[in-house]
């Protein structure tokens, strides 16, 4: 079971919190105007890297807020954790 | 048996569990960085609004737990929760903020004694350790399988333990069987 | 009675405390210390288990946790636990034990024909023969598994209490031998908070056992000393007869204490799952002995050399009276030594190695114990207890009989690297040692003593010191002040030679066991990998080495290194099969503790509950509550309850408990924009005072929850969800304003709990409240809502009906909902009210063809599939808007929602049914499948109408509105025929008050 710092909470228990799936996924402000592909790629298609992943969590049992994660998906070393909102997190050990 | 069923309480080995009596509660919502919501809420309470996760203010009229960022717990055993609602609406008038009586929503159980942290731990994985959890400190966790807002209310230590009023009997069986190890020789746990 | 093999002093036992007990029938006694291995083995019976596919006599051969043998079924009836290795059981008075795997009788045994007939039954033979033809295999199956069994799961309910602890702490320390006790000790004096867990009912582990003296005292004063100190340390918390069995991601570790010798109170639980949360970990795991592999190696008395040693040193127990010891080090003369001391007889110690000049075997040489170098056993004799060896050197030349009746063998030692594997640690093969041991870490643990394979007690003290310091020192910790490491004299010792452990007798047609509990030979190995499967995990699964309860600890390195030695590839290239948790087997109640019968899941009740209850109301779960579903008086089934029900709010008047609906209150200057975007319908144009039944669609544009939306004011609402909805809801918002939305003001809040709510349906409902409410109720337009007081209660009253009709809800305070239910049912017994429940609810709402999300709907349903689309405002943008703008949302041939009505009125189809073009059967549409065109989706008899309705999802539904479809059943066709899906009145009137 993960351990995860909640920016507000602190390290709580993964059993409080929910998962919301890859992060920085912009809701498209013209959807209107995309084509039923463009949209089915915003809807559907996500990222599922072996390594580092940038996630969503959301803080259910806790503070109820959303904020995100860089996880590695195969160590479940987590990296950053940071405010829903943020642009993503950029790692020190990683290109930009 | 309606709702005002009696009281609930347990004695045993260093260790006290009771139901409190109904207090007045009411969800405040607003903006932290406003100062005239701020100000605002200082004036009906008395008190500063906590703004670091996991504190609370206590004063006379109220206390003020804090549960998110821009969500806080005002409880006062000295008002009825429609009247320290309306206090806090009438002064907050003005401004974009939230306030929701939420009082008949939830059952307080107490949890005191020397014992408390350990019955506490079988269902919380919180570390209450008092260095880690001191005195005054508030968090929202799961206690079992159970939603609650565990708060440490006084030294002895007395944990607060607020669950949903639909969870109140599963939150008092689970308690008891978690207690039932510190029963008094005598007692039939 | 006495005990053959106690020797007359000595031991860490109390030998004026006599305890009882029972093996297989026959009484026995023992002393409290002992485990009941160590009792037995003083009372001299060894032959405790049959072997699991073979059926061969097995006697007791460890000394903890890596007993692959003495498995037994520990207490009878309710109390009784299977597979319970005797070598950790506590001995305690009374106990009660039978062996396993045995039938009739454990001295004589039927199964045993197995190992007569074995050349029949190689590795895989069960997957080679029984699995074809399948049709056979459930035959064989019964047949294997009565052979094959271990012991029995109890099948009366767990009478004892077990719970569950979460526990924080900077170090934890796993194990108390000398490596963990100096490392909980340099841990504890840096001023960490330090948990150290042990699964012994004392600590010391090796120091139990072996006679070491540290600063010039016996070592058991070492630690008595340490135990105190960290006793008296505030911030050291001391787990005894915990074993430490699951490692997981970010330091997580679980362990199961025992407290169940004997059972000190009925208040106490029997054992307790230990959830532990470390912010960095030091494994003082120790090590466990390898055995040696020759022919017949596992009959009765052929022991562990350690395990001979702990049984004498630390119980007083000699496991046999002329011993020969077979050792591949100078580890094995220890045994020697001290048996000797004991005044037991050595006949020989065998050294595999050439040469054996170290300080120990000199030492035995000089007491007069015959030493033979560069000799092997080559066969053993004795059926239920070994009576004999033969060994020959390896050079050749003449085979010497030894008669004996206890064989103590030492093969090296194995690091106990199972709990840093499960850490996801690598592991790294030690030639010296040659053994696997803890490489690259991938979480925040150390490893101190013998797991590092550092055998010598000086090197265990001293990396224990280290490991504890510096776990400390992570944990952003002063060192503690400097620690005089304890002095240690111990003699030097030269290497063994674990190589030799594994050799067997290639030649030999007699078994050579490998892995002890699943039956494994040296033979197996070679079959195995000369049929292609030469990569351990391969290995493992076809030879089911390792997959025993004890999952290999004794045997996996054996059959790596035999594998090595089959591929031609050096001892430690071909890897390690991963270790998974847990490390033991760890009891179900231990893993459920507490959360058992009514604590298994959480119920939760409405304020009406205990109304209802002693009302006679049978309830229903919707989720965790439990609802009122029908109130049957005296002699009524579901059915006349629900009809009369039913009839009573379309003639009378009737009452729900409605407080299980979510609701969420919505604030703020934003507040009517966001639910605009939030909802399909218009929100904005709604107003205050107002209500209008709303629908939320995923960004699919699936219908994901409905209800009714209330505006209270400008900047104020209330919103209604399902019951089962209210939580993810409530998230779903609160996901949107913050994630997506954060500049629009507006502040939800769950208040499901806040409020009781009361649904009076029927023509008198206005006639019953009217009296009690403070506001003029006859004056509310449909689809309204006020506030007021309503019996003396605050309030507000919507008038709308989720059963049709004229009806009210009215929504309290929790803390008032008894008071005003018991209140408006005494005021409506002049109406003749009736409390009615889900099912009529279920039935009122789809005669009017209302939806019940999740019913209706699963996800895949629009609300155009619905026939909702007139409440989808195509103007503006909502969630779900851009998904319905595909052609694919509107095309003809989608799954729409219908009414159903039998040919035959008295027929209700069960939920489910499935509908096809042409008559038939179930049992011929098994043979020749037919495309299912749509499903029934709500089902009912309807007193209003008189006769049965239902709802169903058909393909192009709307279309089909006047044909017939059918329904296929067991036997026979049911003929249904398409109609709107309203069967009383108008449903509009909900949807467009
Ligand atoms: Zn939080």
């Amino acid at each position: 079971m993960l351990r995860i710092a909640c920016p507000w909470c602190g390290a709580r228990d993964e059993t409080e919190f929910g998962y919301g799936g890859e992060a920085h996924v912009a809701l498209p402000a013209d959807a209107a105007q995309l084509s039923d592909a463009a949209w089915a790629e915003y809807l559907f298609m996500r990222s599922n890297p072996k390594g580092r992943h940038r996630e969503r969590w959301v803080h259910t049992h806790g503070c109820r807020r959303w904020f995100n994660v860089v996880r590695d998906t195969t160590t479940e070393r987590i990296f950053a954790v940071y405010l829903a909102g943020s642009p993503p997190a950029q790692l020190p050990d990683e290109p930009a | 048996m309606g709702d005002d069923a009696s009281m609930r309480r347990f004695i045993g080995r260093d260790l006290v569990l009771g139901e409190c009596p109904a207090r007045a509660c009411v969800e405040l919502r607003g903006d932290p960085d406003d100062a005239s919501f701020v100000r605002a809420v200082r004036t009906v309470t008395d008190l500063p609004l906590p703004l670091d996760p996991g504190r609370s203010a206590a004063g006379l009229l109220a206390s003020i737990l804090w549960l998110g960022p821009d969500r806080w717990l005002v409880c006062s055993d000295t008002q009825a929760g429609s009247d320290l609602a309306a206090s806090l609406r009438a002064a907050l008038a003005a401004i974009a903020c939230a306030v929701v009586d939420v009082g008949a929503a939830r059952i307080v159980y107490a949890v005191g004694g020397s014992n408390a942290r350990a019955v506490l731990a079988k269902g919380c994985s919180l570390d209450l350790h008092e260095r880690k959890f001191p005195l005054g400190h508030c968090a929202q966790t799961l206690l079992a399988k159970a939603p609650v807002l565990v708060h440490l209310s006084g030294a002895e230590p007395t944990f607060e333990i607020h669950v949903a009023r639909s969870l109140r009997d599963y939150a008092w069986a689970w308690l008891r069987a978690a207690a039932s190890e510190y029963a008094a020789e005598a007692d039939d746990a | 009675m006495s005990q053959p093999k106690r020797t007359d002093a000595g031991g860490r036992i109390d030998r004026l405390r006599v305890l009882r007990f029972q093996f297989d029938g026959r009484r026995y006694q023992g002393y409290c210390g002992d485990t009941l291995a160590s009792a037995l083995l003083a009372n001299d019976v060894h032959l405790t288990a049959r072997s699991f596919k073979y059926h061969r006599p097995r006697g007791i051969l460890a000394l903890g946790a890596e007993e692959p043998n003495a498995l037994v079924q520990l207490e009878q009836g309710a109390y009784t636990e299977p597979n319970v290795r005797a070598t950790q059981i506590e001995l305690y008075d009374g106990l009660i034990a039978h062996s396993q795997n045995r039938w009739p009788a454990l001295g004589f045994d039927l199964g045993a024909l197995n190992d007569t007939f074995s050349p029949l039954l190689p590795a895989g033979f069960y997957y080679k023969t029984f699995m074809w033809p399948a049709s056979m295999w459930l035959r064989y199956e019964k047949a294997i598994r009565r052979m094959a069994g271990l012991g029995r799961a109890p099948c009366l309910p767990d009478p004892d209490r077990y719970d569950r602890m979460h526990a924080h702490c900077d170090v934890l320390v796993v194990g108390a031998g000398p490596a963990g006790l100096s490392a909980a000790l340099s841990a504890a004096r840096s001023g960490a908070r330090v948990i150290l867990a042990d699964e012994q009912t004392e600590a010391g582990g090796q120091l139990l056992w072996e006679r070491y003296d540290i600063d010039g005292h016996p070592a058991m004063a070492w630690v008595a000393s340490v135990m105190a100190e960290l006793a008296a340390a505030p911030e050291v918390r001391i787990l005894a007869r915990t074993l430490v069995s699951g490692y997981y991601d970010h330091n997580f570790v679980v362990a199961c204490q025992r407290f169940d010798s004997p059972r000190s109170s009925a208040h106490a639980p029997r054992q307790r799952l230990w959830k532990i949360r470390a912010r960095e970990v030091v494994l003082a795991t120790g090590a466990v002995e390898r055995a040696l592999v020759f022919p017949d190696n596992d009959r009765p008395g052929i022991m562990l050399a350690g395990a001979v040693r702990g049984y004498l040193n630390r119980f007083g127990v000699t496991a046999g009276s002329r011993v020969v010891i077979a050792t591949v080090g100078d580890d094995g003369y220890r045994t020697a030594l001290d048996l000797a001391s004991a005044g037991v007889a050595i006949a020989a110690v065998l050294d595999l190695r050439v040469r054996a000049a170290g300080f120990l075997p000199q030492q035995a040489r000089a007491r007069g114990i015959e030493v033979l170098t560069g000799q092997r056993i080559v066969a053993t004799g004795g059926r239920m207890r070994v009576s004999a060896v033969r060994v020959q050197p390896f050079a050749g030349g003449t085979i010497r009989e030894i008669a004996c009746d206890l064989v103590a063998m030492s093969g090296g030692w194995i690091p106990t690297v199972h709990l840093f594997s499960q850490a996801r640690g690598r592991l790294r093969f030690d030639a010296r040692a040659g053994a696997f041991v803890p490489g690259e870490a991938m979480q925040p643990v150390r490893c101190a003593g013998s797991v590092q394979a550092a055998w010598l007690l000086h090197e265990a003290l001293a990396q224990g010191f280290a490991a504890g310091g510096a776990a400390a020192q992570a944990c952003g910790l002063e060192p503690a002040r400097a620690l005089e490491l304890p002095q240690v004299s111990e003699p030097e010792a030269t290497a063994a030679d674990v190589a030799l452990a594994h050799r067997g007798e290639r030649a030999s047609r007699r078994k050579q066991f490998v892995d002890f509990q699943a039956d494994v030979t040296l033979a197996d190995v070679g079959l195995a990998a000369r049929e292609g499967y030469d990569a351990i995990e391969h290995l493992k699964r076809y030879t089911t080495a390792g997959m025993g309860v004890d999952q290999g600890k004794m045997g996996n390195a054996n059959v790596v290194a035999l594998l090595a030695d089959a591929r031609g590839e050096a001892a430690g290239t071909i890897g390690m099969s991963t270790f998974r948790p847990p490390y033991q087997p760890v009891s179900f109640s231990a893993i459920a503790g507490m959360d058992a019968g009514e604590l298994f899941d959480p119920v939760r009740r409405t304020p009406m509950h205990e109304w209802h209850r002693r009302h006679g109301a049978v309830f229903e779960d919707a989720g965790q509550w439990k609802r009122a579903c029908y109130y049957p008086r005296a002699g009524e089934t579901l059915h006349a309850s629900v009809q009369r029900e039913c009839l009573a709010v379309r003639r009378g008047v009737g009452m729900l408990d409605a407080s299980t609906l979510g609701k969420i209150d919505i604030q703020g200057p934003d507040a009517a924009e966001f639910l605009e975007r939030i909802y399909c319908n218009p929100v904005r144009s709604l107003a205050p005072g107002r209500c209008r039944y709303g629908l939320m669609l995923k960004q699919d544009g699936m219908v994901f929850d409905d209800g009714v939306i209330a505006r209270l004011a400008e900047t104020h609402f209330l919103l209604t969800t399902t019951t089962g909805g209210a939580a993810r809801v409530a998230a779903w918002l609160e996901e949107w304003l913050q994630t997506e939305w954060p500049m629009l003001k507006t502040y939800c809040t769950p208040v499901t709990e806040q409020y009781a709510q009361v649904a009076v349906s029927g023509p008198h409902s206005v006639e019953l409240l009217a009296p009690l409410c403070s506001v003029d109720i006859r004056a509310m337009p449909f689809m309204s809502v006020r506030t007021g007081y309503v019996a003396g209660i605050g309030a507000r009253i919507f008038r709308l009906s989720f059963a049709g009709g004229l009806g009210y809800e009215i929504a309290v305070p929790a803390d008032r909902g008894y008071e005003l239910w018991t209140t408006l049912m005494g005021a409506g017994e002049r109406f003749d009210i009736a409390p009615y429940g889900t099912e009529a609810m279920h039935v009122l709402r789809a005669e009017k063809g209302f939806i019940i999300v999740g019913q209706e709907t699963d996800g895949t349903v629009s609300p155009i599939d619905l026939g909702l689309d007139r409440l989808v405002r195509s103007d503006k943008f909502f969630i779900g808007q851009r998904s319905l703008a595909r052609p694919d949302a509107r095309r003809a041939d989608r799954r729409q929602l219908v009414g159903l009505l039998t040919e035959n009125p008295h027929e209700v189809l069960a939920e489910g049914t499935q509908l096809v073009a042409a008559p038939c059967t179930l049992a011929r549409v098994a043979a020749e499948p037919v495309p299912m065109l749509g499903y029934v989706t709500s089902s009912y008899f309807s007193p209003s109408c008189g006769r049965s309705i239902a709802l169903a999802l058909v393909e192009a539904g709307v279309a089909r509105i006047g044909q017939t479809l059918h329904a296929p059943l067991a036997t026979r066709c049911v003929k249904v025929t398409l109609t709107a899906p309203r069967f009383v009145g108008d449903s509009d009137e909900v949807l467009h008050g």
